[in-house]
């Protein structure tokens, strides 16, 4: 699906924003700047302080210094309630006393835009969440999914210049998550608010965000789009949180402008992109390749650029299998994941195997 | 044994609630016996006893006192323990389970002794005993019930909806009207009723701590020393325990609603 590009308008600058408790530092000087009309996500372990910062975007936490600026507005001093945000809660926060159709007009009360344009409104909205019919239905009686649509509902009606979500999925069955994962995406495309999202599940990021930004310990480490994100992060931590990696260890022979040239055990020489957090680390460097980047080579098929090694172990996850393989001189054996249409999981152990990779999947990252 | 569990264990439930409620019952037949000495047969059905009531000023007393006392306790027990509930549900503290054993203890103590204690404390303390000591008695009784209450009404009260509200540009009283009212009032209502039907009905405390003042137990205990008062002590148990069930009905209701799907 070929998508409209973004109007090239920040909606949301944040600023050197930090915020502390007591000694602990939630958020350590983080510096974004999201375009309107962008599903950004905010992606990291517990604690890297994705929550603080959607917090302070919503106004329910002050930054301790720093400024945030909202559609040009800078937003020091102005309460949640007076923010152009809604958010969508983890726990959904359903106000269990109201039904479904008083949930999605609570905020709209307060605008008085008279019966029939509020009736008309949160039609539209429960429409939008595929709810349509169920506005007399009783908070307390609704499924996880529904509570989740009530809250999205509730938000969209609102018609705010930036939505947030905070965790939205997380409380769903796997099915029901990855169904609202193209749902929730398709919407924000559809009514072209700005959406952030924050999660720790770093498919869920990559599946539906424009960019992500990628944070740990109250730091910012990353920002792109989720296939830079993926294929070309810029340090280990980085790497590991996205997905599996193969870390090989690398010695610096040649710096030529953008690019590098080191040696591996393994690999041979390689030529690579100078990482952009790239710090000459003496002589010694990190390249990674994902596991699915390394493909095995059957019978006498040959490749360019090969990789032999023993098969040492084999894990079979139905329509893929993961393979340990031993390559001699290499500190740790690589991992390798296979789709199983030519017999992976068939492979003995103990078997020696040639692995086939592309020199451009070797990244070089800093550590 | 299990045949035999299936045949007599309904009769066994059926001694049991006769027995839990049978001198109960009693208590509103005997009080239209026409005749003073409770016995049967009765000799005419009567509502003299009840028309009596009003024509005693010292019962008239005693009622106003034990209105004064059982709002005032009802309310007084109420305010302290929405604080208790609020902080035993919303934060984590350093010693919050024991505080919350503490807090309940009442519930277990025998309430000789409390009011023994409270009686030497509050006289050593130079305080006279009149229907203010007395309120304080009943606050102490009355506040395990209360925060078991609001606890039960708080404990589902995400903080979150708060926040919700406001971000759907809620002011904070504009919240509390719509959202934290509407979700506790429940709770809070029947706490107050709770309350005051134990203050309503409490002797001990009332007895040790009353003074000169008299509730409507102490009253009734009063009265007891004449046979001929028998009538109207039964009459005004009657009213009393109707008055009891109606506002523990009107309570169980109020936190049945907090509820309505679960």
């Amino acid at each position: 699906m070929q998508e409209p590009p973004l109007p090239d308008r920040t909606m949301i600058d944040i600023r050197g924003v930090s915020r502390s408790y007591g000694s602990f530092k939630a958020l350590d000087e983080a510096n974004l700047s999201i375009r309107e009309g962008e599903f950004f996500s905010l992606l990291g372990p517990s604690g890297c302080g994705k929550t603080t910062l959607l917090r302070m975007i919503a106004g329910f936490d002050t930054p301790t210094t720093g400024k945030i600026v909202i559609d040009g507005q800078p937003m020091d001093g102005i309460p949640a309630n007076r923010r152009p945000t809604n958010m969508v809660f983890q726990s959904y926060a359903i106000f269990p006393h109201l039904n479904v159709e008083q949930n999605v007009a609570y905020g709209l009360k307060r605008l008085r835009l008279g019966a029939e344009e509020e009736k008309r409104r949160v039609e539209e909205a429960l429409a939008m969440v595929s709810l349509t019919g169920l506005g007399k239905r009783g908070a307390t009686e609704l499924s996880g999914g529904q509570r989740q649509r009530v809250a999205l509902a509730r938000a969209l009606v609102m018609r705010p210049k930036v939505l947030l979500l905070d965790e939205p999925l997380s409380a769903l069955d796997k099915k029901l998550r990855e169904q609202m994962q193209v749902e929730l995406r398709r919407l924000q495309k559809a009514v072209g608010i700005t959406f952030i999202l924050v999660t720790h599940d770093q498919y869920e990021a990559l599946a539906m965000s424009d960019r992500i930004a990628v944070m740990f310990g109250g730091r910012i480490a990353q920002v792109a789009a989720p296939k830079e994100i993926y294929q070309r992060p810029v340090n280990r931590q980085v790497a590991d949180f996205l997905g599996g990696m193969n870390f090989i260890r690398a010695e610096l022979v040649e710096e030529a402008g953008n690019a590098i040239v080191v040696d591996t055990l393994g690999f041979g020489r390689v030529r690579t992109e100078r990482p952009p957090a790239w710090e000459g680390n003496g002589r010694a460097a990190t390249l990674g390749i994902r596991p699915e980047r390394l493909r095995v080579l059957w019978d006498d098929a040959r490749a360019a650029h090969e990789v032999a090694g023993t098969l040492i172990e084999r894990h079979y996850f139905g329509e893929i299998t993961h393979l340990v393989v031993d390559v001699p001189g290499m500190e740790k054996p690589l991992s390798v994941t296979e789709t199983n249409d030519f017999g992976a999981d068939d492979l003995p152990v103990g078997a020696t195997i040639r692995l086939a990779y592309d020199p451009d999947a070797l990244v070089a990252m800093a550590d | 044994m299990k045949a035999l569990a299936r045949k007599w264990l309904p009769a066994y439930a059926g001694l049991y609630v006769i027995f839990l409620y049978l001198p109960i019952l009693l208590l509103p037949i005997f009080s239209v016996n026409a005749s003073p000495i409770p016995q049967f047969p009765l000799t005419g059905i009567t509502t003299k006893w009840y028309r009596d009531l009003p024509k005693t000023p010292a019962l008239i007393d005693a009622a106003w006192n034990s209105l004064i006392v059982g709002v005032a306790a009802a309310v007084l027990s109420t305010v302290l323990g929405i604080c208790a509930a609020r902080a035993v549900t919303r934060y984590r503290f350093p010693g919050r389970r024991p505080i919350q054993g503490l807090i309940m203890a009442p519930l277990v103590l025998p309430e000789i002794i409390i009011a023994i204690s409270m009686l030497l404390i509050l006289l050593s303390l130079g305080l006279s005993l009149s229907l203010f000591t007395v309120v304080l008695g009943h606050v102490l009784i009355c506040i395990p019930y209360s925060i078991t209450v609001l606890v039960s009404g708080f404990e589902g009260f995400d903080r979150s909806l708060e926040e919700a509200s406001a971000d759907l540009g809620e002011t904070a009283f504009g919240t509390f009207r719509r959202v934290t009212l509407p979700m506790v009032a429940p709770a809070i209502i029947s706490s107050l009723l709770v309350s005051f039907t134990i203050s309503l009905d409490e002797f001990i405390m009332a007895f040790f701590l009353a003074g000169t003042e008299t509730t409507l137990p102490i009253y009734i205990w009063g009265q007891l020393r004449f046979a001929a008062k028998l009538p109207g002590v039964l009459a005004l148990g009657t009213l009393m325990l109707a008055a009891s069930i109606l506002m523990l009905t009107f309570a169980e209701a109020a936190s049945a609603r907090r509820t309505p799907h679960r």
